[in-house]
Order: structure tokens, then C-alpha cells, then sequence
């Protein structure tokens, strides 16, 4: 058996940056032990998801090592430290003068075919080459001589275009379409200081995640062609977000200025996607300022008659027409003819009452279909209060949108996809991000998940019906609409109008994922947080909000609060009792056996 | 010096060359070929490396790396394939000895690589030939067929059990193939980037196995070193310095290429050590026209310039390193006449260097084009004598010496123009404040 030494010279777990002691972990490079430490080591080349090539030559360091005896002595050369892994006991210098030169050197060198069109550049105010040269840089070329003169390539992919002079050939986006799309359009071609990233001649790179070169891309010189000329980036606010695409959940940044969302980013972490996302998730938000879209609650005229809120009705409506019809200002009807406008306290008043009294009057009738694209929260507030007024209330599981199968990537020189062990990026099919939050709430509350098909297949005796929608496309199923054909009460909570919001007796206009607040768990059982980045579009309400209010909770709805009370009643979600899911969100499982 | 005797050196690598018929198996042969080969295959794998290690050879190719340590580098015990590159891709400006060898003797340097992959426990050598050797490319292929049919190369070689496969690969015509790892690169058919170190070669190389990279030359003196032993080769050239433990010493015949400003121009082979001066005055016909050598370059563009002082140093490993330059590189001696002008060479050279980096480090990239620019300005009558400054910062700042870039290129880059500027300064100084324009012809651009 073999005795481990314990007692012998104890072993250097930590490295000294500048100085400063810090602990080393496995496989880490100069660049991460240094920022451990609080020290910048500027890159361009280098990414922690794609491979080292230490070729931009910017994040050059002075290393040494500890000696037995406690005397540090230092390399002679340069090291990149990108590739330098840390060895316990390394001494590593980024403020001596010949590192200081070689930074204001490799920026000179970068800079010298650069065109400085900053001004109108979309990369300025996020761009390393400004950063850097404020940093590290000089103030000033000693080039005399004309510029390399290049032509920038907008053809280079249908989302990016390449502004081929601002480049740096850091080849990230190069390593990207190898090593993560593994679709591989992107190339340098010639050699020496007259290179460019190109594309084969019609070969463009319109993978699904080409939009990611856009983000690696440490300057200007990859642009979204979505976001190109729209703003300023340092008039951007971004808000920690998650994608609702799909059932991967990936972290995102919403960048919004004045109630405007531009651009959505992929925030990095580990426990969900890894570093990217994908452009369906990327570009396809677009539908949450559609014109399309419900912007205020509607009820229909006799259902505002027969409640006793009905001495609003001689209010003026919000917004009708001639025909006192209510349309959304893209002049499409929303709801049912004849339907009014009311305002919101009076609606989730009224909707209180027609729900209470279609329970009592038979509380079998009675279902509510809770859609994959709510949030934790807002399906534990309905889910909550349905059971709590009578235990037979039915709960349903809206439909789950499948778009074909699983997308995994790397794919390989035939494009064919990886084995899922193998996957550096996933596109889910399930095109939904909550499906897993809304069935562990389904199942707490009456212990099994009916899916909307099964209890509408073959004629249902359901009567009155709660449906939430929230999908950014069109979700009620013929067999749906077939289903609630003559309803004795008919509530619709969406974003969307659909055949179900034109015959509905009240109509909730909900909000998206950029105006809510609250918790995806994704496939994988990883609840993460996301924030409203943008108001309610119109006279629309978060989701939660209009639940918080229906179901007569105390105070403002906050998610944070409500994730505390859901933790301590459902088992399956006590480990965000923390509230605050941080970053990375919290696994809720530490197998995938809690997911089934 | 032992050199001096050099005017009655019998030439062992070249002895075949310009025979009738000498690039044939069978005159191969007849001349006593491939028993060398016999006698290896009855040796150990180990101890034909410790030969190798004893003779002293170093690395042909420029950098003069100890061939027998090169070979020991392989990890023991390896499953699976282990290859040999061979560098053909003779492409530093002045340099021919590969092409003669290969276009002369083919055989020799063939059981040369037997022999060294035999060593080495590869079982397939890949030979990078520089796409312009077109007759090298025929000529080897029709010796490697030969060989096949003779059964030294294939299955079970002279009955020893051992098998191997040579390859032929074409470069495409780009001086950074010439790196070992920007060889194994375009070799695995990706543009030739040289990779970053570790892991070396040895350890993983070409598609990812344990490889070993060596020189045409040097394989042409493995056949000789097994037939007469370590004891022979160190016969020949300078020894180590005893006062200087990382000198491993300059040993054997080398083949030195004269070029440039000489009467008679070509390859000539001698014991390591041999001066400038005698190479051009003894062998070379002197400089022409009746003129005086202004610079020599000692071993290829890169490594830099020796000045008409310099003339006697010994052209072995240590002996340009002595007098400023990079190294002895390929020994290919280019020499420059009192009435050229040293602007016009360098520009030349930094032109050179500027089409021929890879493009990979941004201080090669960029420095190489920047140092063309600046002289191409100062061949114009615009330059200052602040660009000579400057041009010796941007040569101090690249290259693998400071650590600025992956690969030894930018070092070569770099050297010219150090040597140029602190040996020839006042000649560039003259040059900037007269504000003429140069005589020399116009060349094509660099790119």
C-alpha cells in the first residue's frame, strides 16, 4: 500500500502575480491566475472555449519559478500567457518594462494597418483594440508609410458582414467554425501582413451559430448585420436574461435602450450552453415589439354586463373602434366581437369572480392550461390558487412545441452531428424553455402531468377553461379549437391574438420574456433567473403581475420572494431557496433521475 | 586549424555527383550503396542512435540540433505509428545542397532515411520536397521505385523485418514549410502555421504521432557514419570548446553553397570550419569583376551579414554566432561586391521576409511589412535617419530571442537588418542625407 508523504516540505499550491499571492487551479494559464489577482493580461487570440494558437502575441508575460531555496529566477524570454500553463510556485511579472514594451509594441504592430474609423465603428465603446491601446498602448504610430487598403466583405455571411481592415487575425472566428460550428466556412487566406479572413467563393457562413463570430470577435471587424448603425453601445443597458428558444436555456444579455431591446448576447456559463448561443435564439426575438401583438385586456360585452363590476361599463374603452370592436393598432381584432376595453383592476376583478363562480357551479368543468413559456413562478401562483379555491380544478399542460431534433454541433466535414456526449453546442427541438419548471409544479399539485392532448382527444366534458399561451407563434391545435367549441367560460392569457383570444370572454394581455421576470428550468433541470429588461409592450402586463393581482398576494410580485415560498413548499425546487439563483442559476437535481 | 589542409579533402557526400548514371540503384550499388543499410539492420535501434550521438552530427537544416539527441527524444514504448519528415523544402535564399543531392545521389540520402527510420522505429517517412524541385521530385520517385522492387523499401527490408513506406509530398511553394512544424502542418494538407511548442514534435507531430523532422544532408552522412564509424566523422571539423559545455562542437563534411558577386559560383564540400575567405578566394574564382567582397552572408539570408573584416571567421555552428550573425544555417555564403549598395540588399531582404511570413504572430506580420516599407521609403530619397532607430526597434522586438513569435522566421528577418544597421550605419546614414533614389532596378512587389 502506498504511504502518501505528508509530512514532507509542504507542496506550493499558489502562484505570485505582481506580488500578489494567489491560489493556482488545475490547468489554469497566466491569464486566469493573473485575473485571480486582479491583473488585466490583455488577449486577443486567446478564448477559454476554443483552442490556444498564442499567435496575437498580446498577452506576453515575464514568468519564473520559486527555487527550493525561496530565490525566484526568471526566464529570459517572453512567454505568451495563454499558453503558459501556472505551476505552483511560479512567479509571474506584467508590470516590468520589458513587458510593458512588448504590450505597446504588439498594439503598434496591430494598429499600423488599422483604419481608425472608430467614429463610426460598432464595435467602439466594446472594442479591445480601444481598450488595449488606452491601457497599453502609445498614443501615437511611427508609421509613414500608405496603409494596407482592403475591401470589406458584406457578403460574408446572410447575418455578418467583415470590415476586413479593422482586423487583428486573431482567427477566433476561424477556430470557431472548426472547433464549435465545425462547418468551417471561414478561412485566412494569402499570407503575411495582406491576410483576411474570407469565405469560399458562394460558401457563405450562414451556420446556426455563425452569429457567435460576432461576440468572439474582439474588434470591429465582424459585425451583426442585424445590429449594424442601430446604436451606440454605450447607450445600451443589459439585463441577465435567459433565451426562451429552447429547452436549453442558454444565459443571455438583453441589451435594451429606451424600452428598445437590440441585441441579445450570450452570457457565458458553464452550467447551462458554455459560451455561445444560436441565431434562432440570437435574431428571433424580434416578435416581442410585433404589431401584432395583444396590448391591452379585453372583455367581451356580456361578460362585462353580467358581473358586478359592470358599473364600469359606461367607462369609455381603451381603445375600440367604430363597430365597438377592439383591434390592435395594426387593425387586426383581437378578441371576440362586441368586446370591451376595461381597465385592468376591473378585468382581474371580474376574472377573480367568473373563475370562483364557474368553480362552484362545477369545479370538474373546470381546467387550466399552463403553457411551457411560463415561468416557475407564474405557474405556481395559478397552479396555487386554482387548486387552493377546489382540489378538482384541472391543471393541464399546454402544448409543447417539437421543431424536428436535437441540433448538435460540432458536425463533422459530412455535417454529420456528433454523438449528444460529444456535443459543444445544442439547439434543443423543444422549442420552449420551461417545460421541466411547469411539470414539476403540475405534478405537486396533482401528482401527474396531463398534457392538453390527451384530455382534449376524443371530446372532453370540460366547460370553462383558463388558457395561458406566451409562444411567439401561433400554438392552439385544431383539436384544441375543436375542443373548447361551446365554453361556459372562456379565459386567455397570450401575447398573441389566436382563434381561442377572438372567442374568449376575457382576454389578459401577457408579456414576454424581455418584460417578465422569473425562472426557466432547462432540460437539463438547471433553473436560472431571468429580469425584465423592458416594460410591457402597450397597456400588456407581466404575466406575474397579472397572476400576483389575480390571486390576491400581498405587495408587489417579486420573483425572488416568491422562488423563497415555492422552495419551501415543493420539494423538488428547495434548492432555490436562496432566492437569487445567482449567475449560473441552481441545478435542481444532481442526477437526471429527478427529471423523469 | 585542420582546415587548412582542406585543398586535398576528398568529397564524401559529393563523391558520386556528376558520375554517369549516378542517380541509378544499380551504380549506387556498384559504388559499395546500401551496406551501410546491412550493417544497421544488424544493429539495435539504441545503438545506432548512440552511434549517431557519439559521431556528433548535427542538424543540416540551419539550427544545428545534435541529430543522435533529436532520434532519443522519441517517448519509449510507443503503440502505433511513429513517422519521419524529411525536409526537402530547401527554400532560404542561396541555398542548393538538398536539390544537388537529391538530383545527383538520391540513393545515398534514401538509405540515409532508411537507416534513420530504422533508428527512430518509424514506419513511414514522409519526404517534403519544395514544389519547384520538380527533377528533384522525378528523380526521387524513381529511386524510391527502385528500391521498392529491390525490397529495400515495402515489407520485411533485406530480410530484417523491418517494413517502411516512403512518401513524396510537394510543398506549394512557401519558405515557412521549411519550419519543422509548419512542415507537419502543410504535410497534414493545412496551411503551414507553424504550431506552438510544447508539445514537440517527438512527442506529437505529424497527425498527432511521435515524429522526427530531419534535413536531407543530414541524412546523407547517416550511410557514411555507420559504414565508418563515429571515430571518422569526428575526423572532420572543429571540436568543442572545451570552455563552453553548451558547444557541441562542428564535426564532419558540409556542403557549403557559394553565391552572389563570386567568379564561379556552386557547391562545394569541405570539413566544418572552413573560412569565408577561402571559399571565395580558393574556390569560388574570387570576387568578380576584379572587386572586393563589402558583406558575405555566411549561411542563408537569415542568419545575417558578415562585413569585409569579418571574413575569417570559421563558417562551423559557432563560428557566425561569434561575429553577430544568427548562425551558420544552411552554409550557404552569398557574396555581396564593394559596389552594391547595402540599402538595396536589405530592402531585398526585408521584402523577402515580409512575402514569406506566414502571417501568424502579429509581430512578424506586421514588423517584416512595416521594415520593407521603411526602406522601400528610404530607396526613394525620403528617408530619415530616425527610420534607422526605428527599424533596429522593430528588429529587436520580433523573433523567438525576445519571445514575440512562435517560430524562428522573424529571427531571420530580424538579423539582416541588425547586422546591416550596426555593422554598415554609416553607409545607410550617407545614403538617408544625400536623399538619393536607388539605381538598383525596380523589383516586383512583395505581394
Amino acid at each position: 500500500m502506498n504511504v502518501v508523504k505528508s509530512q514532507d516540505a509542504p507542496v506550493a499550491t499558489t502562484a505570485v502575480v505582481n506580488g500578489m499571492t494567489v491560489e493556482v487551479g488545475p490547468r489554469e494559464n497566466v491569464i486566469q491566475v493573473a485575473r485571480k489577482a486582479g491583473v488585466e493580461i490583455p488577449h486577443y487570440c486567446w478564448h477559454e472555449a476554443l483552442t490556444v494558437v498564442a499567435s496575437c502575441r498580446m498577452c506576453l508575460v515575464e514568468v519564473g519559478e520559486t527555487k527550493p531555496d525561496g530565490s525566484v529566477v526568471m526566464g529570459g524570454k517572453l512567454v505568451p500567457g495563454c499558453q503558459t500553463p501556472v505551476k505552483p510556485g511560479m512567479v509571474i511579472r506584467t508590470d516590468t518594462n520589458k513587458v510593458k514594451t512588448a504590450q505597446a509594441m504588439t498594439l503598434e504592430f496591430l494598429l499600423l494597418n488599422h483604419p481608425l474609423d472608430c467614429s463610426i465603428c460598432d464595435q467602439a465603446g466594446e472594442c479591445y483594440l480601444q481598450d488595449y491601446t488606452y491601457k497599453f498602448g502609445k498614443a501615437k504610430s511611427r508609421l509613414n508609410e500608405p496603409k494596407v487598403q482592403r475591401v470589406d466583405k458584406y457578403h460574408i455571411g446572410e447575418q455578418i458582414a467583415l470590415f476586413t481592415d479593422r482586423c487583428v487575425m486573431c482567427t477566433r472566428c476561424v477556430r470557431f467554425t472548426r472547433e464549435i460550428s465545425g462547418t468551417a466556412e471561414l478561412q485566412v487566406v494569402a499570407r503575411g501582413s495582406v491576410e483576411e479572413i474570407d469565405v469560399f467563393p458562394n460558401k457563405p457562413c450562414n451556420n446556426k451559430l455563425a452569429g457567435n463570430v460576432v461576440d468572439l470577435c474582439p474588434v470591429g471587424a465582424l459585425c451583426s448585420k442585424d445590429f449594424l448603425y442601430k446604436k451606440r453601445v454605450w447607450w445600451l443597458k443589459s439585463q441577465k436574461s435567459v433565451c426562451p428558444g429552447c429547452s436549453t436555456g442558454c444565459s443571455i444579455e438583453v441589451d435594451q435602450n429606451d424600452n428598445r431591446v437590440y441585441r441579445l448576447r450570450p452570457r457565458t456559463n458553464p452550467l447551462a450552453q458554455g459560451h455561445f448561443m444560436c441565431d434562432e435564439g440570437r435574431f428571433g426575438f424580434r416578435y416581442i415589439e410585433d404589431n401584432r401583438r395583444l396590448r391591452f385586456p379585453a372583455l367581451k360585452a356580456s361578460t362585462s354586463a353580467d358581473t358586478p363590476a359592470s358599473h364600469h361599463k359606461n367607462q369609455a374603452p381603451l381603445a375600440m373602434n367604430g363597430n365597438g370592436q377592439a383591434h390592435s393598432p395594426s387593425g387586426m381584432k383581437v378578441a371576440s366581437d362586441l368586446a370591451i376595453v376595461d381597465p385592468w383592476p376591473n378585468i382581474i376583478s371580474i376574472t377573480r369572480e367568473r373563475i370562483r363562480a364557474a368553480i362552484k357551479m362545477n369545479a370538474s368543468d373546470f381546467a387550466a392550461v399552463l403553457s411551457p413559456m411560463m415561468s416557475v413562478e407564474e405557474a405556481y401562483l395559478l397552479a396555487a390558487f386554482l387548486k387552493g379555491l377546489e382540489p378538482r380544478v384541472r391543471l393541464l399542460m399546454g402544448p409543447i412545441p417539437i421543431v424536428g431534433s436535437d441540433d448538435r454541433y460540432p458536425k463533422s466535414v459530412t455535417g454529420e452531428a456528433p454523438a449528444p456526449g460529444n456535443a459543444k453546442f445544442t439547439i434543443r427541438a423543444e422549442k420552449c424553455p420551461n417545460r421541466l419548471g411547469v411539470e414539476l409544479i403540475l405534478k405537486h399539485f396533482q401528482g401527474a402531468v396531463v398534457p392538453i392532448e390527451q384530455a382534449v382527444a376524443g371530446g372532453t366534458d370540460i366547460k370553462a377553461w383558463y388558457f395561458v399561451g406566451g409562444y411567439p407563434h401561433g400554438w392552439v391545435t385544431e383539436p384544441i379549437e375543436a375542443a373548447v367549441k361551446d365554453p361556459s367560460l372562456l379565459i386567455v392569457q397570450d401575447i398573441f391574438p389566436s382563434p381561442l383570444s377572438m372567442r374568449a370572454d376575457i382576454v389578459l394581455a401577457g408579456g414576454t420574456f424581455t418584460e417578465r421576470e422569473g425562472s426557466f428550468v432547462n432540460h437539463a433541470g438547471l433553473a436560472q433567473a431571468f429580469h425584465p429588461a423592458t416594460r410591457a409592450i402597450g397597456d400588456a402586463r407581466a404575466d406575474g403581475r397579472i397572476l400576483h393581482e389575480l390571486t390576491q398576494q400581498r405587495g408587489m410580485f417579486n420573483a425572488a420572494v416568491l422562488r423563497q415560498e415555492i422552495a419551501n413548499h415543493i420539494p423538488a425546487f428547495k434548492r432555490m431557496a436562496c432566492g437569487d439563483l445567482g449567475l449560473h442559476g441552481v441545478r435542481l437535481f444532481d442526477s437526471r433521475e429527478g427529471l423523469s | 586549424m585542420d582546415t587548412k589542409n582542406s585543398t586535398k579533402f576528398e568529397p564524401i557526400l559529393l563523391s558520386r555527383v556528376g558520375r554517369p548514371n549516378s542517380t541509378s540503384l544499380e551504380s549506387y550499388r556498384a559504388d559499395g550503396g546500401y551496406t551501410a543499410l546491412g550493417k544497421a539492420l544488424k544493429m539495435s535501434q539504441p545503438q545506432i542512435i548512440d552511434l549517431v550521438k557519439a559521431s556528433g552530427l548535427r542538424g543540416r537544416g540551419g539550427a544545428g540540433f545534435p541529430t543522435g539527441m533529436k532520434w532519443s527524444f522519441l517517448p519509449p514504448n510507443v503503440t502505433g505509428p511513429i513517422y519521419m519528415c524529411i525536409n526537402g523544402d530547401e527554400s532560404e535564399p542561396g541555398t542548393f545542397n538538398n536539390r544537388i543531392l537529391i538530383e545527383e545521389d538520391p540513393h545515398q540520402v534514401l538509405e540515409g532515411i532508411v537507416i534513420g527510420c530504422y533508428a527512430t522505429r518509424a514506419t513511414t517517412a514522409y519526404f517534403y520536397l519544395r514544389y519547384e524541385y520538380g527533377r528533384c521530385y522525378r528523380t526521387l520517385q524513381k529511386a524510391v521505385d527502385e528500391m521498392y522492387a529491390a525490397g529495400l523499401l515495402g515489407q520485411n527490408i533485406l530480410g530484417s523485418g523491418y517494413g517502411l513506406d516512403i512518401h513524396l509530398h510537394r510543398g506549394a511553394c512557401a519558405y515557412i514549410c521549411g519550419e519543422e512544424t509548419g512542415l507537419i502542418e502543410s504535410l497534414e494538407g493545412k496551411r503551414a502555421w507553424p504550431r506552438i511548442k510544447p508539445p514537440f514534435p517527438a512527442i506529437e507531430g505529424a497527425f498527432r504521432r511521435p515524429t522526427v523532422v530531419n534535413n536531407v544532408e543530414t541524412m546523407a552522412c547517416v550511410p557514411h557514419i555507420v559504414n565508418r564509424g563515429a571515430e571518422w566523422f569526428q575526423s572532420m571539423g572543429v571540436p568543442k570548446d572545451p570552455n563552453n559545455p553548451r558547444d557541441a562542437g562542428s564535426y564532419g563534411p558540409k556542403l557549403y553553397c557559394i553565391s552572389g558577386h563570386v567568379n564561379k559560383p556552386g557547391l562545394v564540400e569541405l570539413p566544418m570550419g572552413i573560412s569565408a575567405r577561402e571559399l571565395i578566394d580558393d574556390y569560388a574564382g574570387g570576387v568578380w569583376n576584379g572587386r572586393k567582397a563589402k558583406a558575405v552572408v555566411p549561411g542563408g539570408i537569415s542568419m545575417g551579414f558578415m562585413s569585409a573584416d569579418e571574413l575569417d571567421t570559421p563558417l562551423d555552428f559557432a563560428g557566425p554566432g561569434r561575429v553577430g550573425c544568427l548562425g551558420l544555417g544552411t552554409a550557404a555564403v552569398i557574396v555581396i561586391d564593394d559596389q552594391t549598395s547595402m540599402v538595396d540588399v536589405l530592402y531585398n531582404t526585408c521584402r523577402f521576409f515580409a512575402h514569406e511570413s506566414c502571417g501568424q504572430c502579429t509581430p512578424c506580420r506586421e514588423g517584416t511589412a512595416w521594415s520593407t516599407k521603411i526602406l522601400e521609403r528610404i530607396r526613394s530619397g525620403h528617408g530619415k535617419l530616425s527610420d534607422l532607430d526605428l527599424l533596429l526597434e522593430i528588429s529587436n522586438s520580433i523573433g523567438t530571442i525576445p519571445g514575440t513569435t512562435i517560430c524562428g522566421l522573424a529571427d531571420g528577418a530580424a538579423w539582416p537588418i541588425k547586422n546591416a544597421l550596426t555593422k554598415f550605419r554609416p553607409e545607410f546614414e550617407e545614403y538617408i542625407r544625400s536623399g538619393r533614389k536607388s539605381e538598383a532596378p525596380q523589383l516586383a512587389g512583395a505581394h
